[in-house]
């Protein structure tokens, strides 16, 4: 049976919707009549790539001038729930403003809030969601026992986004309500990293790094191979940890979640909140020089060797064909 | 700081099956995205000449291991809520526990990791600043002082973002932001006498039904086995493993 209205808060890249929150769109109106979208952006720009996707109405804090979203933005929601109608469940990314919004709503509704999601049904009108634990062996399916708004925040791609055919949604501006020190976060500057080639959570193929490359300088070969490739360029956790290359090409459990046609990891053990991040992967190739490795016991093909030894002879050969 | 004691993640974890929670008899330790915290608080501390760095957790059964850890590295005290009415609490029982707690400190920063390395759920810290009015800033990768003004550098997906906030405020690290200190033998013989306060949620005049199971207000209803990836093809390298990487690019059409 089911629900009446669920929100999915959605983000923006400039004027267009991520693809996580036309993901939650997609599975939002299959388990509602109706679905809204909440924006911390000014509503009328999406309007129609959000109403394309199934939303009804766009309610939006227009811009926030700069301020942390969290405080505001989740006080705005709490204004327009209280409001009413209220939603049986509001969706949002697993992303760092996502985050902070959902827990920040889950205190003004004091309502729980389930995080790390991949799924979710209808067990009669009770939400489940699933999530993955320990590494990833096992899944937990948990049901919320609450009657007010369900706050639940999914993984990217945990769904496949679809266009709904609709037309462009309402938009309507929301009032941010005066949250007083809550909300004196403010952003001063923002920093964004050059990247060339394909984003990593979308690329087709992905070439990873890790320990096994022994030390920063060695990266370099990932990056070759990605370029050849026409790949992503991604790391595990621990090279990221030694300051080795940004967070952003981080894979795993706390890093991007990925899955690619091609995982390629290179000097990766695979540990298992590395394996979170890609043994969704369609086709993996390790490198690594001990066989025991766990990263072997999910790989397609698995080369046991020196990657100082395989690497470049597999960037010379592919670099000769293309 | 707030800190978390978990149990030893180099030990698989394990569900207890009358309640499906996360098992946590053995012997737990700090949480290793908690040690970067404190190591945080400590070195703002030194660098802000003086301060002192007090630890906050909770804990359905009395464990205090992994806070003599975080004592031996530097900081002075500890309060501990250990109560049984804790066990099974979820994110936001939690988040009412511990901004109780330091409710009773009043502190100028308020530090903690993005998440644990045992639940993973990532939204106390926000959750903490909420309750307590406070205003926050979350994925901290370099945090400094400046007066009343915390400043620091935010994760983002395209990078990061200079952010700043006056104090008091609540800030999460990411793992990595800093070099954790290995405790002396000096520090951790000081360790020992360094005072822990023991809280009940009822010292915190908070009602147990808001916490613990029966507050968490969600139910694990099914547990069950991922499908299992298999493992392939294995070739060792004997100086032209590369050409089978190679061929396999070439048969799934991929060059």
């Amino acid at each position: 049976m089911p629900l009446g209205t669920i929100w999915v808060f959605a983000e923006e890249a400039g004027s267009t919707p991520t693809p996580l929150s036309l993901e939650l769109l997609r599975r939002a109106r299959e388990l509602a009549g109706d679905v809204a979208a909440f924006v911390a952006a000014d509503p009328g720009p999406l309007a129609e790539a959000l109403g394309a996707h199934g939303a009804t109405t766009v309610y939006g804090t227009g811009d926030l001038a700069g301020k942390l979203p969290g405080a505001p933005v989740a006080a705005a929601m709490a204004a327009q729930i209280e409001a009413g109608p209220a939603p049986d469940a509001v969706f949002f990314g697993q992303t760092y403003q996502g985050r902070d919004v959902a827990a920040r709503l889950s205190v003004a509704l004091d309502q729980p809030v389930v995080t790390n999601n991949v799924a979710v049904d209808l067990d009669g009108d009770v939400l489940v969601v699933e999530e993955p634990v320990f590494g990833g062996t096992r899944n937990v399916r948990t049901a919320f026992r609450t009657d007010g708004v369900n706050l639940a925040l999914f993984r990217p791609k945990s769904f496949e986004a679809e266009p709904s055919g609709g037309g462009p949604a309402r938009a309507v501006v929301v009032a941010v309500p005066d949250v007083g020190a809550a909300g004196a976060a403010t952003v001063t500057e923002r920093h964004v990293e050059e990247r060339s080639g394909p984003q990593l959570d979308s690329a087709a193929i992905v070439v990873s790094g890790g320990r096994g490359l022994g030390q920063a300088e060695s990266y370099e070969m990932i990056e070759r191979l990605a370029k050849v490739l026409g790949a992503a360029p991604g790391a595990s956790r621990a090279i990221v940890d030694a300051g080795w290359v940004p967070y952003a090409y981080q894979v795993g459990q706390t890093g991007k979640v990925v899955k690619p046609s091609v995982y390629i990891a290179a000097g990766i053990s695979g540990a298992t909140q590395h394996l979170v991040g890609m043994k969704g992967s369609k086709n993996i190739i390790a490198i690594n020089k001990d066989a025991e490795a766990p990263i072997f016991g999910i790989a397609d093909l698995g080369i046991v060797g020196d990657v100082h030894k395989v690497l470049p002879q597999l960037i010379e050969a592919l670099e000769a064909r293309s | 700081m707030c800190v978390k004691q978990i149990p030893d993640p180099a030990v698989p974890g394990e569900l207890d099956p009358s309640t499906n929670t996360l098992k946590r008899d053995d012997k737990l330790i700090l949480d290793e995205s908690d040690s970067y915290g404190v190591e945080m608080a400590l070195q703002l501390v030194e660098a802000a000449g003086g301060g002192d760095v007090s630890l906050v957790s909770m804990t359905p059964r009395g464990e205090t291991s992994g806070l003599r850890t975080a004592l031996a590295m530097g900081a002075s005290d500890a309060i501990l809520v250990s109560d049984e009415a804790l066990a099974g609490s979820d994110a936001l029982g939690t988040a009412k526990v511990l901004a109780a707690a330091i409710g009773r400190l009043g502190p100028d920063l308020i530090l903690t990791g993005t998440e644990s390395s045992d639940g993973y759920t990532g939204t106390v810290p926000e959750q903490v600043a909420a309750l307590l009015g406070l205003p926050s800033i979350t994925f901290a990768k370099h945090i400094e002082i400046d007066g009343q003004t915390v400043k620091v550098q935010r994760q983002t997906e395209a990078g990061y973002d200079d952010v700043e906030c006056p104090l008091p405020a609540l800030v999460s690290v990411t793992a990595g932001v800093v070099e954790p200190r290995y405790p002396s033998f000096k520090g951790i013989m000081a360790a020992k006498k360094k005072p822990v306060e023991e809280l009940t949620v009822a010292d915190l005049g908070i009602d147990a039904a808001a916490v613990g199971q029966a507050g968490a207000r969600q139910e694990t209803v099914a547990v069950t086995d991922a499908e299992a990836r298999q493992a392939g093809e294995v070739v060792t390298d004997e100086g032209d493993a590369f050409q089978r990487v190679v061929d396999y690019l070439a048969e799934l059409k991929v060059i």
